[in-house]
């Protein structure tokens, strides 16, 4: 059992499934990614990270969304479980 | 006998296209939107012996102008007043579809929310209370199946009573917090005094206060352009708060 710990979408392995916590970001950005599906209380699951590691490939809402680690690394979440990691 | 104009938006892939093609079949054309490189659908259908242009608006999860294809949308449904906007949704992520559907809804108030892709949701076990829905969104709700041509009358119907004024709605809308709805009650009634009912001054307001310069830009060219026109318009001097 792991421990509930806060981190950023960015540093999710693929296959984890995690809350987001909150968004740490303003403005349009912030409008963005909330349009995306990326609200507080939503659960997203890491699905596959490109070649270069940028962007990774969530799944939120029922639907696929890319984001660059600009983004990612602005979304803090908490482990839920998944399958890995 | 005129052309009622019936826009459809939505998301991304709920089955706006299929639902144009169903619906036009081969009178259609496509082009620009001017003055930029988004793709325009337009097309005709007739319905009871009354004909409606349907414009398939870009597919997108909002309408806040981040990118060309929610500008065209927004300004569409904002300064060119279709008689109808249909938001078509997919029945199987309604939480996500609702986002756009309520930004409609504080646009106009003729709006009709088209749920599409019941084949889907029912395969995967899932209901949709579309009158439940419809009571508490206060707009007609139908649900279809662009795919299968199910629904299509019963929206086709829905989009005939709305265009003739059959259908009053009352669009629930979002209520912000009370700092910002203070601000809102502030400039609303300038807003209003500039716009008249010809386009939603809340809707306005919201915008202004968010700093939406693009949206200051279009809405004084909209007003000079009326103007001349020779159509009646108040003082255009709003600036943003931001
Ligand atoms: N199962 C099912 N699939 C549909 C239905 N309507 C559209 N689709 C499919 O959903 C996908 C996206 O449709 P499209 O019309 O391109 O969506 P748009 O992006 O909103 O224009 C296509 O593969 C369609 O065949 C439907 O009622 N049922
Ligand atoms: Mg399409």
């Amino acid at each position: 059992m792991v421990l509930n710990k806060t981190k950023t979408l960015y540093d999710c392995q693929s296959g984890e499934v995690v809350q987001i916590k909150s968004l740490q970001v303003e403005g349009t950005m912030r409008r963005r990614l909330l349009d995306l599906g990326f609200v507080p209380g939503a659960c997203v699951k890491v699905l596959q990270r490109s070649p270069m590691g940028d962007p990774v490939a969530y799944r939120v809402s029922h639907t696929t969304i890319a984001l660059r680690q600009e983004e990612s690394s602005r979304i803090w979440v908490e482990e839920i479980g998944g399958d890995q990691g | 006998m005129t052309s009622y104009r019936v826009a459809l938006a939505g998301n991304p892939n709920t089955g706006k296209s299929t639902l144009f093609n169903t619906l036009t079949g081969l009178k259609q054309h496509t082009g620009n939107w001017p003055g930029k490189t988004v793709i325009r659908a337009e097309g005709t259908y007739v319905h009871n012996n009354q004909e409606y242009t349907l414009v398939d608006l870009p597919g997108t999860y909002s309408l806040y102008a981040n990118s060309a294809d929610e500008e065209v949308a927004r300004d569409y449904i904002v300064f060119e007043k279709p008689d109808v906007t249909v938001v078509v949704m997919d029945a199987t992520a309604m939480e996500r579809n609702l986002n756009l559907a309520l930004q409609v809804m504080e646009m106009t108030d003729r709006v009709i929310l088209c749920i599409n892709l019941m084949d889907e949701a029912e395969k995967k076990g899932m209901t949709i209370h579309d009158r439940k829905l419809a009571d508490r969104l206060g707009v007609p709700v139908v649900k279809i199946s662009a795919r299968n041509k199910q629904g299509i009358d019963q929206l086709l119907d829905a989009i005939e009573r709305m265009a003739e004024g059959k259908i009053t709605t009352r669009p629930y809308r979002v209520t912000y917090s009370e700092d910002l709805e203070q601000k809102i009650r502030e400039i609303e009634p300038d807003v209003r005094k500039i716009v008249g009912d010809q386009y939603p001054a809340r809707w306005i307001a919201l915008r202004l206060l968010d700093g939406d310069y693009s949206l200051l830009k279009t809405l004084q060219d909209q007003l000079l352009n009326q103007r001349g026109k020779g159509v009646e318009t108040g003082e255009l001097s709003v600036s943003c708060h931001t």
